[in-house]
């Protein structure tokens, strides 16, 4: 009977994804507006419970991708796997206005930049509180908190440790995790309520898993905004972390 | 017919992906130049023209609707599987240094809002009288 029941789960891997995450949402829906009468969002609900779930498989199996290294579970890594993801990522922008990207086109370019170099300042703002001192670790660590990519791609191309390194994923993630989880709560205050602050809310955040959770918990219309910019973040991370980040610090600290 | 739409939406896609890819070999950096966004510009404007022209109906559409409608559980599906206790695991240095980033990030969206304001009402009031309707 188990064994039958593994049998299918695992071998119909990407529908038992569907029916658990199809639980997991009703679950939300309806704790939202049991228990917070609808003023948190379901989808909010939904994406904290998916975090909680994934610390909880990772304490419990010491793998890497949360709850996707329980076998049981295997299919939501095929459902939140890359391929779909951005699948729905892009379909999202089928409801896109052309005249809202115009109008905000100049100002995400810009919050690109901003959003890159305000990161890494704040990641080696913390570094250099807790003591680090040489300019490859400052300089990975900074680069982590910018996305969890851009960090080991610079401290690989400019020779950090690897303990450094997996310090700077760790940033990185914490990143993207708080983003999906503090967004729906800040919004209203940072007027992310328009498509115009959503381009330039992707561009600054940049996490593109970050980003495509908080909006999603914030307000769905404006996800193909935010991840349209988002998208071009880690890759200009990718591009001036070892250049022009590692080369301003060096002429800052020698 | 349904698959059509399911089907324009992963051409836009990997096509999409495929610059970017693309991109970032000629720029010389390991990751994907804005892929999923020019994915995303290719179904905008592909969409427009094919709609213009009577191509995508109401039934096409549907394939494309379905995947953005449900876009949610797969952000949730993502979430399940974040290496969230890796990240937590990485000590008070990585969690302060991703936290201070996301404040940062959080404080300077209506500073750079209110630039973008001021530059975006210059430039919608200016097309305006040039191309009287």
């Amino acid at each position: 009977m188990y064994e039958s029941l593994m049998k299918v789960i695992t071998g119909y891997s990407l529908l038992s994804g569907f029916a658990i995450v199809g639980i997991t949402m009703w679950v939300s829906y309806w704790m939202s507006d049991k228990l917070t009468k609808g003023r948190l969002h379901g989808s909010a609900i939904a994406i904290l419970l998916g975090l909680l779930l994934s610390y909880i498989g990772g304490a419990y199996t010491g793998g890497q991708k949360g709850l996707v290294d329980i076998p049981l579970f295997a299919g939501i890594g095929l459902l939140g796997g890359a391929m779909l993801r951005d699948f729905a990522i892009v379909a999202t922008g089928f409801g896109v206005s052309v005249e809202e990207l115009k109008r905000a086109g100049v100002a995400g370019v810009l919050a690109l930049f901003v959003g890159v170099l305000a990161s890494f300042v704040a990641g080696v703002g913390v570094a250099m509180a807790f003591g680090y001192t040489d300019v490859v670790s400052l300089t990975t660590i900074g680069t982590g908190a910018v996305t969890y990519i851009v960090g080991p791609v610079t401290g690989a191309a400019i020779g950090a440790s690897s303990d450094v390194m997996a310090l700077s994923i760790a940033a990185g993630l914490i990143k993207a995790i708080l983003v999906m989880v503090a967004t729906p709560f800040v919004a209203p205050y940072i007027g992310l309520n328009n498509p115009r602050s959503a381009v330039i809310f992707g561009g600054l955040m940049g996490t593109s898993s970050g980003v495509a959770g908080g909006l999603a918990a914030t307000d769905p219309k404006l996800v193909p905004y935010g991840c349209l910019t988002a998208a071009f973040y880690t890759a200009l991370g990718c591009l001036l972390g070892p250049s022009l980040l590692y080369f301003m610090m060096r002429g800052l600290l020698g | 017919m349904i698959i059509y739409g399911v089907a324009f939406l992963a051409f836009c896609t990997l096509a999409g992906i495929f610059i970017g890819e693309l991109l970032g070999k000629l720029i010389g950096v390991p990751a994907n130049v804005g892929g999923v966004g020019i994915a995303m510009m290719l179904l905008i404007f592909l969409g427009s023209y094919l709609k213009k022209r009577g191509l995508f109906t109401g039934k096409s559409e549907q394939g494309v609707e379905f995947w953005s409608a449900i876009y949610i559980p797969i952000v949730v599906a993502m979430a399940a599987q974040q290496n969230v206790y890796g990240a937590l695991s990485g000590g008070p240095m990585a969690i302060l240094a991703g936290a201070a980033a996301v404040i940062i990030g959080f404080a300077l969206v209506p500073a750079l809002c209110r630039i973008g304001q001021k530059k975006a009402d210059a430039e919608a009031a200016s097309p305006l009288p040039k191309a009287p309707r």
